[in-house]
């Protein structure tokens, strides 16, 4: 009987895993949340909407191309569940949401391409409305033609910092300022492990070049001071301390912030995979051996979600990760195929530890938070309230100071106010930031509305 | 006895445990909890947070009025009020049979401190006009209400520790022996702790150490469903659980004043004996939104955004554990309360504290004596 | 009503009636609810526990900033959901969406 293959994701990686799946007979079932394929980067506009990919993708555009062409070539050879969110796992069933229609479904084996979302740094005000992630503010002008307000201000650190704005002018949209947490110095000093792509690097510079061309004023090395707004209008300006320690203020309507990517690895907590602290990053990512398999049997990981390298990298990790699932199952690999994407990956990972050198995310901002600052977005939880748990109810966990805070307890259940989190509680405790763990993940992964007309549909192949 | 050493050494610091604490001390007593992890974890801080009376044996009102009193106080004892709010509590019901068995329940003159109401009709869908149309009739328990269990356990340890106590978390005592007036404890690591007396609070591992005195307690760790929702308009005041015989139909729930609705029961996962976590099973929340949805209808769109378990013990005739040792002098145990004890918590504190401080209790306890296992029990070698 | 969004492109696309707080207003087909409501108001919703307004986050379902009420009660992701012909959305004041009977 034909093994049954979940691949959870449509991105660059799950959508090169399946091909290569597919091309040795195996019917994958590929379930992504969104309405089409092509991940976040690689994100397909809605059919009614008229912009080509040169102007979508920029750069990239072929790339896209490529792998949405791929997907569709492979609809008739895989069943395709889009628009379902897989919620929970337990043993070897999966349980999923398709708009509000309950299913289950068994695997013999698990292949996560869940991706990345945007990692963050609360700053104070953060929460006020026109606030907006890095992505999300890209999505908005990717998929939805728009720009996230007439007078944005884009702030953070890492490549997307400035591809975005560049995005956003190439667009016709108002930026008004890009503010860079990390100094120059950085990328020089990370600069012989950025020259591992070349091509990439370049790129950077000639979105810096359209940038400095449209006078819109770059500052690096800065420190965040306030997203300032109001409650009925909300954002009107933001403020800053510049590299000479400076105060600067720069009224806008919209922020868009972002510190470089953060992997989505709620499903492989589910799972039951073990996760280790990466020191360059300063982030808890899922222990890996060589060939994407998780630390449990029968479950791989690839792509962002795994380690954040970027869509050329999860196309490779994606196709070397099906030649892994392949050999488990029994069937003989051509080796020289693989190790065209290992020599691929080896650069891939060098630049990946480049930009967490040009890039870093600055971890000590979280400890600087004053009291008043927002933490936690979802349940309005202030850095003052974690302190405070910290210290009177000597919570040094991650998990206990959730149950006393409720930081990580609102609708995200963490996915953005985490980390910060755990620098707080860190430096409340006089603890290192790995001792204090990192949040349990909890089913549902994303909130679930199960509708009354449904009964469970309950898919199996054995 | 060395004036060094604890009067009294509770191992396990979760509800029972931290409240026994904290009472001892009012009453003088030094007290050291021993806990395995850390307060509250296991079915302390997992329960659906009901504090109610109704609906419990009769055998055990006297102790959940008391209980009630206290909870009530809880500022002023523990300077903390743990979210209670007494909004009051329903049962529903959806057959004749059962509105009977309410009826009947209801009618004995032990729970008039209850305050007892049966709604039916026009006057229930005034009253609760959430109640789906299934329902027959609801019991009304005015003065019950609801806390919030993940603070419960960690408060009532803080304030003991005020009064004096020693905690002591990370610590497992796997051996407990009486050594001619005292006591000596063991722990995993190889500490050794000394008391005069000793009170066992470890929930569902409580049999573990009952059974070095020859009291094996036949109890199973089960691991009961919660869920919670997003933050919604407050507008469900009672705590509301379903009354049925039909163990697949239970589901109740109860909504915060930051407006979230806590929601569970009639589902068990059954664990290992040695089992320190209850993973939920997914299947759980799917089936709880089907019986919440026939309860309340106007909860058929809700967005759940957390799902939990946690490792209950439950004695083989569904009563807990409440006495001193009957054999040995000086050893006392509170466990295994089946999933009903969180209510009961500041009550069997307060009781345990005076059974150990005075040798009596004024609360009748007799039905939770250990003893009642003696006869069915295994006796051991040596 | 001056919108929070400012639309660059797309712009010839077929419109659709939906009705935000009672008011109908014109989207275009293909966009989604969350821009939809911020091409016409600045927020999406209130927060529960300050006094703020919400207009998202994150655009790619994660942030769950986004959910937002119809008269009939029921519950929307905006970021993630595409208008349709009809829908009456509400953002302030859930209560009287949420009909407990």
């Amino acid at each position: 009987m034909e093994p049954r293959v979940v691949i959870v994701g449509a991105g660059p990686a799950g959508t090169r895993c399946a091909q290569v799946l597919v091309s040795y007979g195996i019917r994958p079932l590929v379930i992504d949340e969104n309405n089409r394929d092509g991940g976040q980067i690689y994100r397909r506009q809605p059919s009614g909407f008229t912009r080509g990919y040169s102007q979508l993708y920029g750069t990239e555009a072929s790339k896209a191309k490529a792998l949405h062409e791929c997907f569709d070539s492979l609809l008739d050879h895989i069943d395709y569940w889009p628009e379902t969110c897989v919620w929970g796992i337990s043993g070897k069933t999966l349980y999923a949401s398709c708009k509000g229609e309950h299913r289950e479904v068994e695997f013999d084996r698990l292949i996560l391409c869940t991706g990345a979302t945007d990692r963050l740094l609360p700053v104070k005000g953060w929460h006020h409305a026109g606030t907006f992630s890095l992505g999300g503010a890209q999505i908005a002008l990717k998929a939805q033609a728009v720009s996230i307000g007439h007078c944005v201000v884009f702030m953070g650190t890492g490549p997307l910092l400035y591809l975005v704005a560049a995005q956003y002018v190439k667009a016709g949209a108002k930026v008004a300022a890009v503010l860079d947490t990390s100094a120059l110095s950085q990328r020089l000093k990370a600069l012989p492990m950025m020259l591992a792509r070349p091509m990439v690097m370049l790129t950077g510079l000639q979105l810096m070049w359209r940038l400095w061309r449209a006078r819109v004023p770059i500052h690096t090395g800065i420190r965040p001071d306030e997203i300032q707004g109001d409650q009925t209008s909300g954002v009107c300006a933001v403020s800053w301390f510049d590299s000479a320690g400076r105060y600067q203020r720069l009224a806008c309507d919209a922020v868009g912030v972002g510190y470089h990517l953060r992997p989505e690895t709620q499903l492989a907590d589910l799972a039951k995979c073990a996760f280790g602290f990466e020191r360059e990053t300063g982030q808890w990512v899922m222990q890996l051996d060589d060939d994407y398999r998780t630390s449990r049997p029968n479950v791989y990981a690839a792509g962002d979600c795994a380690r954040v390298r970027g869509a050329d990298a999860a196309e490779a990790a994606g196709r070397l990760m099906a030649t892994s699932v392949l050999s488990d199952l029994g069937f003989a690999i051509d080796a020289e195929f693989v190790l065209q994407q290992r020599i691929l990956l080896k650069a891939l990972d060098r630049f990946r530890m480049g930009l967490a050198q040009a890039f870093p995310w600055p971890a000590d901002h979280a400890a600087q938070l004053p009291n008043e600052a927002i933490v936690c977005r979802c349940e309005c939880i202030t850095a003052g309230d974690l302190r405070a748990v910290v210290r009177e109810r000597h919570a040094c966990e991650a998990n206990r100071a959730k149950a006393f805070s409720r930081v990580g307890m609102g609708r995200c259940q963490g996915r953005y106010c985490a980390e910060a989190g755990a620098q707080i509680i860190a430096s409340a405790a006089h603890v290192p930031v790995e001792t204090v763990g990192r949040l349990r993940g909890q089913a549902p992964v994303r909130p679930l509305q199960v509708s009354p007309a449904t009964e469970a549909s309950k898919e199996s192949v054995k | 006895m060395n004036s060094r050493h604890p009067d009294v050494i509770i191992v396990g610091a979760g509800l029972m445990g931290a409240a026994s604490a904290f009472f001892l001390g009012r009453r003088g007593l030094k007290v050291l909890m021993l806990e395995r992890g850390l307060v509250g974890q296991h079915a302390s801080g997992t329960n659906f947070g009901n504090v109610r009376r109704q609906g419990r044996i009769l055998s055990q009102i006297p102790l959940a009025n008391r209980s009630r009193a206290l909870w009530g106080r809880l500022p002023e004892l523990i300077g903390e009020d743990l979210e209670f709010i007494p909004t009051g509590h329903v049962r529903a019901c959806y057959r004749e049979s059962e509105l009977e068995l309410l009826r009947t329940y209801n009618s004995n003159p032990q729970l008039s401190e209850l305050g007892l109401t049966i709604y039916q009709g026009q006057e229930m869908r005034q009253r609760f006009p959430y109640l789906g149309p299934d329902v027959l009739a609801a019991s009304h328990a005015p003065y019950d209400g609801h806390a919030n269990p993940r603070l419960a356990a960690p408060s009532f340890a803080r304030a003991a520790v005020r009064e004096g106590a020693v905690l002591r978390e990370q610590v497992e005592i796997n051996r407990v022996e009486k050594n001619g007036d005292h006591f000596t404890l063991t722990s995993c690591a190889g500490e050794t702790f000394n008391a005069a007396k000793v009170l066992i609070t470890a929930g569902g591992w409580g049999s573990r150490l009952s059974s070095q005195f020859g009291e094996t307690v036949p109890i199973e760790l089960r691991g009961p469903h919660m869920a919670v929702t997003e933050p919604l308009p407050y507008r469900f005041k009672e705590v509301v659980g379903v009354f049925s015989e039909i163990k697949s139909e239970i589901v109740y729930f109860r909504q915060v004043t930051r407006g979230n609705i806590v929601f569970g029961g009639g589902y068990h996962t059954h664990l290992d004996a040695s089992a320190l976590l209850s993973p939920p099973d997914p299947k759980a929340v799917v089936e709880q939104l089907g019986r919440l949805r026939r309860l309340a209808p106007s909860l058929s769109n809700v967005n759940v955004i957390r799902t939990w378990s946690g490792v209950e013990g439950y004695t083989a005739d569904d009563r807990p554990i409440i006495s001193a040792s009957s054999q040995v002098d000086g050893l006392f145990y509170a466990f295994g309360f089946c999933g009903h004890g969180f209510q009961l918590g500041p009550g069997v504190g307060d009781v345990m504290a005076e059974l150990i401080a005075t040798g009596a209790s004024s609360t009748p306890i007799n039905e939770f004596d250990i003893s009642r296992f003696a006869a069915a029990a295994v006796p051991t070698t040596g | 009503m001056t919108g929070r969004f400012k639309r660059l492109a797309e712009h010839a696309r077929p419109q659709i009636t939906i009705q935000i707080d009672g008011q109908h207003v014109e989207v275009l087909q293909g966009d989604t609810l969350m821009v939809a409501i911020l091409s016409h108001t600045n927020s999406l919703r209130e927060s529960e526990f300050d006094k703020g307004s919400r207009a998202g986050f994150c655009l790619m379902g994660a942030c769950q900033d986004c959910w937002i009420w119809t008269t009939d009660g029921e519950r929307l992701r905006a970021c993630s959901t595409i208008v349709r012909e009809g829908l009456s959305l509400i953002t302030r004041s859930p209560e009287a969406a949420w009909n407990l009977v």
